[in-house]
């Protein structure tokens, strides 16, 4: 007798846009019980081959099997009939409805009515199953980010899925909740689930996963069993090409002046997102601050970046106290601005490459005289930080959001850096990078440390706090709970002040 | 069974993006010929008037010249405002508002005659630009929707027009609700012999190469762009959001006031109620046609200026009716649209099984 055919099967799946392949004849098979770590650079095709298999994209070849019988996903509706669910990165969740509604969103039940008491019976039955419990009566919008992504699984599941996909799951969550989701994950696929999880975090794929798969270019490399994995740099290795140097962290530095000082600050939403920060920076020294998402990071970095206006406190920035901070105001003061968002708020992708090198200096000497902008010194500059950078892109002209991800971090960071910044913000500025690009960022930050400049580095990914930061600050709720050292940083200790336990 | 889905491009294709126009206004006159068919004419003898007649003659291309004369104004003043996502459609009633304030300067005895012509201009510029102010500072001061309202103050201001048209404006020597007569020496120069070859045409010529600088070259026209592309990253850059609107509000009113000015200046010599056929509109079908090019929109501008004059030989020729022209201005902005659309997607035909 043949062997069982697998659970799924996805054959010599090829996709191309334009002149890239991104899908190159690749083949994944899973098994129930399995957890496929799905690995790779940015660019390399695992959103793409995910897209191919919720139904986002037609494959221009290739085939997918369910339990051997083949299956067209010809939208996200005709995948989740056929078991496939997906968990994005961003939640589609209805705020103002309850967990239940949520639950029932797209699922009317028999003539047009809604069938609370069977969706209710359904959600106890999924609970038990899982062990996922979530009140039903319960506003989405009044959930923690992690029961926002408890709840987009149980839709998943709701709606029948046995194929689970999770894009960068971990990336909202504190370790401890991180924990958790691995555990429920664990309990699914030993019921007969099939789970794919996306993540640049090998760490978190060694400790998960029963499998890995690796694609680069659009090709799959890899595909071998977890336990055999030795290291996760055998990884690192496999997704770039290439074996990797980690950036070199120089030993203390001696403390140069106090660049920037924070005193007091409140603001956003009438004080309640951010409540009297005190933070003092001081030259050759990067300041990390840790927190789950969502507890006034982003009003921290606004502050800073002067596009959240201030309710109470002083800011001074190397000696300098700044009234009624702008955004001309603090560039001027020497702080350089890496946006969390840097598709949408730190470069305009609509726009040429060149013009996103001097967005805020368009109006200054030398890139303008007398009103009139000057392309050739604008280009210039472009043309000499793309080469100091090693930016990879068509030319000065094309349109911005072209570049990958990797190379519009670093045109952020070409344009941030070429003024010397006394300061630099770098909010979030490895999030989503693949594992160069990470390390070129690193580089950088450590690079203005050593020359004397105050980096604030804001991230929710602890390994990187704690590998670059000489002191770490956790945010909670809008206030310091905690600042650590990192000569006596524990990941347990800065986890507990990011889930609001007193230091 | 067959399906069709969009799917995203990942570069918008580069050739769709500058044949588009002309693939626009290839499929207007094909599903426009529908209608010449039911009207009973040759669809090719139609458009030959339709598309010829206006080139004919000496006369016929002057003619044809002087309606792209306020279209090109209209064009640019849309083109400029929609750069910075500014939904200007009250290019109508800012051109009214220039051609009151030109009918009103051109008829004033005290002035002195050579002035007459610069200040109708300078009055012309200040009283589009105030009109068009007003539905900037709703939209930056109140968040109120700029096309909503920049839209219902096209019929405030005509009203209000035949309103004074009909009392203390109404001409006492015709009696129709006509403005007076502006003074012979406030009528615009004329730059060919017996012909109504006016200034105008000359200041719409010089407008949109200046637009352009100023949209390509200089910081302003940057920061435009910036805003319309980005409102969000731009104000993180620092750029003063709602004083970018408010002057490109200002810059939009004075070119649509322009075309009032050179309306009464150079053709009617007085306002009523008649004196514009919708330049404001069809300005917006040009600016979108031109893809926002200040450039672009002179070709746009001549090419709608063509079939609004060949309209009319195309209609005693052929009998099929003169609102065709205008049949032809909505479905080149549908199919203008509708062609943006495949620029940044494109069609997938599948086969679909189903088991």
């Amino acid at each position: 007798m043949a062997a069982d055919p697998p659970f799924l099967a996805m054959h010599g799946i090829c996709k191309r846009f334009g002149a890239t392949l991104a899908n190159d004849d690749v083949a994944i098979n899973l098994e129930r019980g399995d957890i496929l770590g799905l690995l790779g650079e940015n660019g390399a095709g695992k959103t793409t081959l995910m897209n191919i298999l919720f139904g986002a994209y037609a494959p221009d070849a290739g085939r997918i099997e369910i339990d051997g019988t083949p299956v067209e996903m010809t939208n996200s509706a005709v995948a989740l009939r056929h078991g496939v669910g997906m968990v994005h990165q961003h939640f589609h969740l209805v705020a103002r409805h309850s967990v239940l509604e949520n639950l029932m969103t797209g699922r009317p039940g028999r003539h047009g009515l809604l069938d609370r008491s069977g969706a209710l019976a359904r959600l106890d039955e999924i609970s038990a199953h899982y062990g996922l419990d979530l009140e039903p009566d319960r506003l989405a919008g009044g959930l923690s980010i992690g029961e926002q992504q408890r709840l987009e699984i149980l839709k998943a599941l709701f709606w029948g899925a046995r194929i689970l996909i999770l894009d960068e799951p971990t990336a909202v969550l504190t370790p401890q909740e991180a924990r958790r989701l691995f555990k429920a994950l664990k309990a699914m696929a030993e019921k007969g689930m099939a789970i794919i999880f996306i993540s640049h975090k090998l760490v978190e794929v060694l400790d998960l996963t029963s499998h890995i798969a690796i694609l680069r270019n659009g090709l799959k490399v890899a595909d071998l069993a977890t336990a055999d994995v030795n290291n996760k740099a055998e990884l690192a290795e496999l997704m770039c090409g290439h074996a990797l140097t980690p950036p070199h962290r120089a030993k203390q530095q001696k403390a140069g002046p106090v660049l920037m000082a924070l005193d007091g600050i409140t603001a956003g939403g009438r004080g309640r997102q951010l409540h009297d920060i005190n933070l003092t920076l001081r030259g050759g020294e990067i300041v990390g601050i840790a927190g789950v998402s969502g507890n006034g990071q982003q009003e921290l970095a606004d502050v800073i970046a002067g596009v959240e206006p201030v309710l109470s406190g002083h800011i001074e920035i190397d000696g300098h106290p700044i009234t009624d901070p702008d955004p001309v105001k603090m560039q001027a003061a020497g702080i350089g601005r890496v946006p969390e968002d840097r598709m949408g708020t730190g470069l305009i992708t609509g726009l040429p490459l060149a013009d996103n090198f001097v967005l805020s200096r368009a109006g200054q000497a030398p890139f303008s005289r007398f009103g009139f902008l000057s392309r050739t010194k604008i280009e210039q500059f472009a043309r000499r930080q793309i080469e100091l950078f090693s930016i990879t892109a068509a030319g000065l002209n094309i349109r911005t959001g072209t570049l990958s991800g990797g190379n519009l971090q670093k045109v952020l960071l070409a344009r941030e850096l070429a003024w010397k910044p006394k300061v630099l913000l770098a909010a979030q500025p490895t999030r989503g990078l693949d594992v160069s690009a990470v390390d070129f960022v690193h580089e950088q930050l450590l690079a203005v440390r050593s020359a004397g400049g105050a980096v604030l580095l804001i991230s929710e990914d602890l390994e990187e706090l704690l590998q670059l930061c000489d002191r770490i600050a956790v945010l909670y709720e809008g206030r310091i709970a905690g600042v650590v050292d990192r000569k006596n940083a524990s990941r347990n200790e800065i986890g507990l002040l990011m889930g609001g336990a007193a230091s | 069974m067959i399906s069709l889905r969009l799917e995203a491009r990942e570069q918008p294709s580069a050739w769709l993006n500058l044949t588009l126009p002309i693939i626009a206004i290839a499929a207007t006159l094909v599903l426009c010929a529908g209608l010449i068919v039911l009207a009973g004419a040759n669809v090719l003898e139609a458009y030959g008037y339709l598309l010829l007649s206006g080139v004919s003659s000496r006369f016929n291309l002057v003619e044809t010249l002087v309606k792209a004369a306020p279209l090109a104004f209209t064009g640019l003043a849309v083109a400029v405002a929609f750069r910075a996502k500014f939904w200007n459609i009250g290019a109508e009633g800012q051109l009214l508002a220039g051609a009151m304030a030109a009918a009103f300067i051109g008829g004033r005895e005290g002035l002195p005659g050579w002035s007459l012509v610069p200040l109708m201009i300078v009055g012309a510029i200040v009283a589009g630009a105030a009109w068009a102010s007003l539905p900037a500072i709703l939209k930056v001061r109140y968040k109120v929707d700029d096309v909503v309202s920049s839209l219902l103050l096209n019929f405030v201001i005509f009203y209000a027009m035949t309103a004074l048209l009909d009392g203390p404006w109404k001409d006492p020597l015709s009696g129709y609700p006509d403005s007076p007569d502006i003074r012979a020496a406030a009528e615009f120069p004329i730059l060919l012999a017996r012909s109504r070859l006016h200034l105008g045409i000359l200041l719409a010529l010089i407008a949109a190469p200046l637009v352009w600088l100023m949209m390509r070259r200089m910081t302003l026209g940057f920061s435009i762009r910036m805003v319309g592309e980005n409102p969000h990253a731009a104000a993180y850059a620092g750029i003063p959001i709602g004083r970018v609107i408010l002057v490109t509000a200002l810059i939009s009113g004075a070119l649509a006031g322009l075309a009032g000015a050179g309306e009464v200046g150079g053709i009617h010599f007085q306002v009523m109620a008649g004196l514009s056929p919708g330049y404001g509109y069809t300005g917006i079908v040009i600016a979108m046609l031109a893809r926002l090019n200040p450039l672009g929109v002179l070709p746009a501008a001549f090419f709608f200026a063509l079939v609004v004059t060949g309209a009319e030989a195309m209609s005693r020729a052929t009998g099929v009716p003169v609102f065709l022209a205008e049949v032809i201005q909505g479905t080149a902005l549908a199919c203008m649209l509708i062609g943006l659309l495949f620029t940044s997607y494109r069609v997938r035909v599948r086969r679909m099984h189903h088991g």
